[in-house]
């Protein structure tokens, strides 16, 4: 028996915050990418339960676009730990006809997504959906509650949201409504990666520096894939690089990095002059973007 | 890594938003990409210096009016610290947002502007920092390069705030007094060569040295319970563990405690964090009990030592924060959130209004408007397990809960 806990208090108010949502909703789920993290909620939902097993399902909303090496990570973590995933497709949403296709040269599915999540929050009737977003990240989610309510049309009323005191969460709706629940809010960049380097967690080798098929756009390096639009002129080079997030291979950019190891990727991001959203082409469509899309019940 | 969260409060023009550029500046905490798109901005708006307001203002009404309407978090680090910046708007329509930011916050800091000295804002942002029992404030006189560094300036502005402090009930509050300039950069993170006349640390210095473990009081150990773990497998047959956060004190194995509201009798078994077993929690930690007796605990009830009850009542008179657009009448019902307990409350009386500004109160007041400060007794359905605000910051504080809209519609400081 060890005789004092070291405090992490960020640990410690996401653990709070995973008892609550537990003990005031009926139906949660942990939205899980196999980024890092969703793996990081994961060992904090471990946490919060221990010895029972994490008392909701994961469900990851699949782009079809995603690296295969997160999704063979996905589905590896979900068979050791004996986690229940749902999974839905975006395929399945562009196939009924609910959302169209992008084109040309940014063409991505990240914004697909919101459909397919807001389908699968309806048919599972889930209340409560536990996300990996942080404030730090973005400023629309600097603004962001831990709770935050949507309507039933999963939208994101931000004017409008209640004031979180204490740490006193209410998790009151209506009916047909649900909340979004970030437990690592205040959680950084810095903060996640410490936390995976302390607990030895497994992460997907894409965060790790290895040989990659690339070409350059915007001053960002982007994969060559059959599922990234490029120009005939664009050239395809091998290049060292690793991936700092994890999303929709159309919408994540890669870095030149030699980090092999989680300690070398800590130094890394200590040293970093670029914020991880610069490398998300998704934001880089407006100021605005991130607001826009949480408006209309994106993460 | 130790975690300190900075509340701070002001108006468009006394250099807020500078000052917290500064900091994430010399601290090197603004990455290239965010630095260039504030530089971007500031020359399209035709600034011939940084506007940092623009990295903090995150929504677009924020930067079409130019204003923060709503609570952001920024974050910075140093070698020894994580801070997290709760910044919010300083004018009276937004009482309600100071006080939510004050509410997660350990340490405030208020700003002034030096030409201006002590205006009927800044005691306004002293009283809720009061209110809220923020233990350590900040004073940062800042646009000292604007009255010329002058040491006489300053101490005139430290006397009038010391004058306001006379009006506080709150005698454990440090207040530190800081000369800056955030635009120049003069003791934000580097001390001033200007101000050879201020012997003191500089805003960094300052906030590095703050002790995150000891920044309130001790208070006495409160338990309440979250969450009933019982996992229901060969290996844990039996096993029904208590799930919460300490509050107040350690708890300790062996030790004995009253569940609340049986008020039965038991001792500490086992003290869980994840799958470790350790003899003792320090306050704050999210942990899961076991203990000795086969006894009923389910959520919304507390753990305290034996011979350190709390109040329990079903009567209780608070300091009300009002924060909904419907307004609060003597007879509306709400539900009451305390910690994780939830009761129904029904208001029996609005005592008298506070003016947030020491002027005084108001008594034979009908309702209560948003971000009014009031004093509000009520009667609840059943009692709930409380200490006084002023002795213990968590288990002095409740929500109000609107049942029609579910909105979180006031807080209340227990009297």
């Amino acid at each position: 028996m060890t005789d004092k806990i070291q405090i992490n208090a960020l640990e410690n108010e996401a653990i709070y915050i995973f008892r609550e949502v537990a003990a005031q909703f009926e139906k949660p789920v942990l939205l899980f990418s196999g980024g890092k993290d969703s793996i990081t909620l994961v060992r904090l939902a471990q946490k919060a339960f221990h010895p029972a097993k994490i008392p909701f399902p994961l469900m990851h909303i699949d782009t079809g676009h995603n690296f295969p090496e997160t999704i063979e990570f996905r589905d590896r973590l979900v068979e050791e730990l004996g986690l229940e995933l749902i999974i839905r497709n975006v395929q399945d949403s562009i196939d009924q006809g609910k959302v169209k296709e992008e084109s040309g040269r940014y063409s991505s599915r990240n914004m697909l997504q919101t459909t397919t999540l807001l389908d699968a929050i309806e048919e599972f009737k889930f209340d409560a959906c536990i996300g990996g977003a942080r404030r730090d990240e973005e400023k629309a989610r600097a603004k962001e509650r831990i709770f935050s309510v949507r309507d039933d049309f999963g939208q994101w009323d931000e004017r409008n949201q209640r004031p979180e005191l204490f740490d006193m969460l209410n998790g009151q709706i209506d009916f047909g409504q649900n909340v979004r629940v970030f437990p690592i809010s205040n959680w950084t960049e810095l903060d996640v990666w410490t936390y995976i380097e302390r607990e030895n967690l497994e992460i997907p080798s894409i965060y790790f520096s290895h040989p990659r098929e690339t070409f350059v756009r915007d001053g960002l390096i982007w994969s060559a894939s059959e599922f990234v639009y490029k120009d005939e002129e664009e050239e395809v080079e091998e290049r060292i690089v690793r991936f700092r997030t994890v999303g929709d291979m159309s919408c994540t950019a890669a870095v030149a990095s030699y980090a092999t190891t989680i300690s070398e990727v800590v130094a890394e991001i200590r040293d970093s002059s670029i914020s991880e959203r610069g490398a998300r082409i998704d934001d880089k469509r407006s100021e605005a973007a991130m607001e826009e899309r949480k408006q209309q019940g994106y993460f | 890594m130790e975690v300190l969260k900075i509340a701070t409060a002001g108006s468009v023009d006394d250099g807020k938003s500078t000052l917290i550029g500064r900091l994430l500046y010399d601290t090197k905490s603004l990455t290239s990409d965010k630095l260039e798109a504030i530089e971007r901005s500031s020359k399209q708006k035709g600034y011939d210096y940084l506007d940092f307001s623009l990295a903090t203002d995150g929504l677009v009404a924020e930067r079409e009016q130019g204003i923060t309407i709503d609570v952001a978090h920024i974050y910075f680090s140093t070698a020894t610290k994580s801070y997290i910046i709760a910044d919010t708007p300083g004018h009276v329509e937004y009482t309600r947002n100071m006080v939510t930011g004050a509410s997660t916050s350990q340490v405030a800091i208020v700003l002034i502007d030096a030409r201006h000295g002590v205006i009927e804002q800044t005691y306004r942002h002293f009283f809720i920092n009061n209110l809220l029992r923020i233990k350590d404030v900040i004073v940062t006189i800042n646009k000292m390069d604007l009255v010329d560094f002058s040491e006489e300036k300053y101490n005139q502005i430290k006397a009038d705030f010391q004058n306001l402090v006379t009006k506080s009930d709150y005698e454990d509050q440090q207040i530190t007094f800081i000369p800056v300039s955030a635009l120049k950069g003069d003791n934000v993170v580097e001390k001033s060569n200007k101000m050879d006349w201020y012997k003191g640390q500089t805003l960094l210095e300052h906030l590095e040295k703050i002790d995150t473990a000891d920044i309130y009081n001790r208070g006495r150990t409160r338990f309440p319970v979250q969450y009933v773990i019982r996992p229901k497998t060969e290996e844990y047959h039996d096993y029904r563990g208590y799930a919460g956060k300490v509050y107040g004190g350690d708890i300790n194995v062996g030790d004995e405690v009253m569940v609340l509201p049986s008020e039965t009798k038991t001792k500490v078994k086992e003290i869980y964090f994840y799958d470790k077993k350790y003899q003792s929690a320090a306050r704050r930690s999210s942990v899961t009990l076991t203990l000795e007796n086969d006894v009923n605990v389910s959520r919304g009830d507390m753990i305290v030592k034996v011979g350190e009850l709390p109040k329990i009542e079903k009567k209780l008179t608070a300091t009300i924060s009002w924060m909904d657009a419907k307004e609060l009448v003597p007879g509306a019902k709400y539900t009451l959130q305390h910690g994780v307990n939830k009761v129904l409350a029904k208001v029996s009386a609005i005592n008298n209004k506070i003016n947030p500004d020491y002027s005084g109160i108001e008594t034979g007041v009908s309702s209560l408007k948003m971000n009014d400060i009031a004093s509000v007794s009520f009667q609840l359905n059943k009692p709930i397990f409380f200490d006084a605000f002023k002795e213990h910051r968590t288990n002095g504080a409740f929500i109000l809960i609107d049942s029609q809209s579910n909105n979180t519609a006031g807080v209340g400081f227990i009297e």
